[in-house]
């Protein structure tokens, strides 16, 4: 059987490793190369980068990161943060991205998934999400809805209803970030990945609100998600990569253990 | 000199990268005439049967691995590029190359929870010995993506076993051909180690 899977995300701007609170307030932590090879050798399952470069020569400084990590890191790589085309996604597969991820642009040009998937495929599109949480009314029933931009411009659409249209575009998977648990430490939002977990047919991978090893166990049970991002609570080294996967084992989980 | 197949599915690049950091020094190849003098192919692949099978017969390619395979030459297929090595995928009903005897099918799952594509890390459990294998341990996991999967018509190609409800090829050989269902090259030290065992293997069994 498939083992859960632990995945690293590393926020990079102007080609370095940044870790944003609630998307404001970013500091330099290192060098993304280092770091990821860091994990790779220590067990990490996936890594994922996200593009947070807000300069006009971004694009080179992200191809020239992906490149030199993906000829030093051989597990699957997935890459988001400004992709609006084919071509973006494409530039960032031939310098060595498994996956791109995309996010803000395909709410605002859902058609961005359809045109991606055609090109690279469903299972390398990766749809990224930031949700927060708001009183159900009719144009959002779920109680989610999605805001873009870093989670600073809400939409007035609902999570649920987006996520479920991901799918049927060609998304492969979903990467659900509550922009109310991002930074806190203090647990995944369960009750958004169970929602929108058990409602889709697509792997999910429950993203922000890491702090302790019980928040991934939670995400990936009672949350029913398939894979779990992590940012701060290894980036600052508090916990290693190799020792969140032997707690997980030890509570039942599958896992992947040789590397 | 050793001869990635280009034949437009999917990201051969990450494939180069990965035989060069186990030593392999290896070449893109989009014609079979250049095929022809290959002494070792890595024949990889992620999409369509369907367009990979008329990609590969525009570029010439599909005559060109029948000839060095009947040579003997060591030819690795990954993914998509094992799937169209066998006679028939149930994808797009393709008629496929015929260079390994058997049927590729799709997952037909009764668990709701298991998802289609099987996408992420399972273990690969060897159920024959085979020089690409060596080192390999049952408990083992490799990256997998995919939808359909190789069901060989004779059971002594099957070289090692996946569960994903059931059980599946998840390695394959036929004479001087291995084919794997995962990705060696997405799976860190136990994919870099097949990979090192590919480039070193003799094509003999």
């Amino acid at each position: 059987m498939l083992s859960k899977r632990v995945i690293a995300c590393l926020d990079v701007r102007d080609g370095r490793l940044a870790k944003s609170i609630k998307f404001v307030d970013t500091k330099d932590i290192g060098d993304p190369v280092e770091k990821a090879r860091a994990y790779y050798l220590d067990g990490l399952d996936e890594l994922v980068f996200y593009d947070i470069t807000a300069s006009s020569d971004r694009r080179s400084i992200m191809l020239d990161v992906v490149e030199s990590v993906a000829s030093q890191v051989f597990i699957p790589l997935s890459v988001g943060g400004g992709i609006r085309s084919v071509s973006d996604a494409t530039d960032l597969r031939l310098a060595g991205a498994e996956k791109i991820n995309v996010n803000s642009a395909a709410v605002q040009r859902p058609a961005l998934i359809d045109e991606c998937a055609a090109a690279i495929g469903n299972q390398n599109v990766v749809l990224s999400m930031d949700v927060r949480r708001v009183e159900p009314t009719q144009a959002l029933p779920s109680g989610y809805e999605i805001v873009i931009n870093g989670g600073r411009q809400p939409m007035q659409m609902d999570a649920l209803a987006w996520a479920l249209d991901g799918e049927r575009r060609g998304a492969g998977e979903l990467v659900v970030n509550s922009i109310d648990a991002d930074g806190t430490k203090e647990g995944y939002e369960i009750a958004l990945t169970a929602l929108i977990s058990s409602s889709v047919r697509i792997p999910v991978i429950a993203s922000g609100g890491a702090g302790k090893p019980e928040h991934l166990h939670q995400v990936l049970t009672e949350g029913k998600a398939d894979a779990a991002l992590v940012a701060s609570m290894v980036h600052y080294g508090e916990y290693r990569v190799s020792d969140l996967k032997e707690y997980l084992q030890r509570q039942g989980l599958k896992m992947r253990m040789s590397w | 000199m050793t001869l990635i197949l280009d034949y437009e599915a999917g990201n051969l690049a990450s494939v180069k990268r990965a035989c060069k950091e186990v030593g392999l020094d290896a070449e893109f190849c989009a014609d079979g005439d250049q095929l022809r003098h290959a002494e070792r192919v890595i024949f990889p692949g992620v999409g369509a049967a369907g367009s990979a099978m008329r990609s590969l017969a525009h570029r010439g390619l599909d005559e060109a691995l029948r000839e060095v395979i009947l040579r003997g030459v060591p030819v690795l297929g990954i993914c998509l590029g094992l799937q169209v090595s066998l006679d028939h995928s149930e994808e797009n009903d393709t008629p496929t190359l015929g260079l390994i005897p058997g049927r590729v099918r799709r997952f037909n799952l009764d668990r709701t929870d298991l998802k289609v594509p099987h996408m992420g890390w399972n273990e690969v459990v060897p159920c024959r010995p085979h020089p690409v294998l060596a080192g390999i341990d049952p408990g083992d996991e490799f990256y997998f993506v995919h939808a359909y999967y190789t069901d060989p018509k004779v059971a002594d190609c099957v070289l090692a076993r996946t569960e994903y409800e059931h059980s599946f090829a998840s390695a394959v050989g036929y004479n001087s051909y291995i084919g794997t269902q995962f990705h060696p090259e997405k799976s860190g030290r136990v994919g870099l180690r097949l990979l090192a065992n590919f480039a070193a293997w003799d094509g003999q069994c």
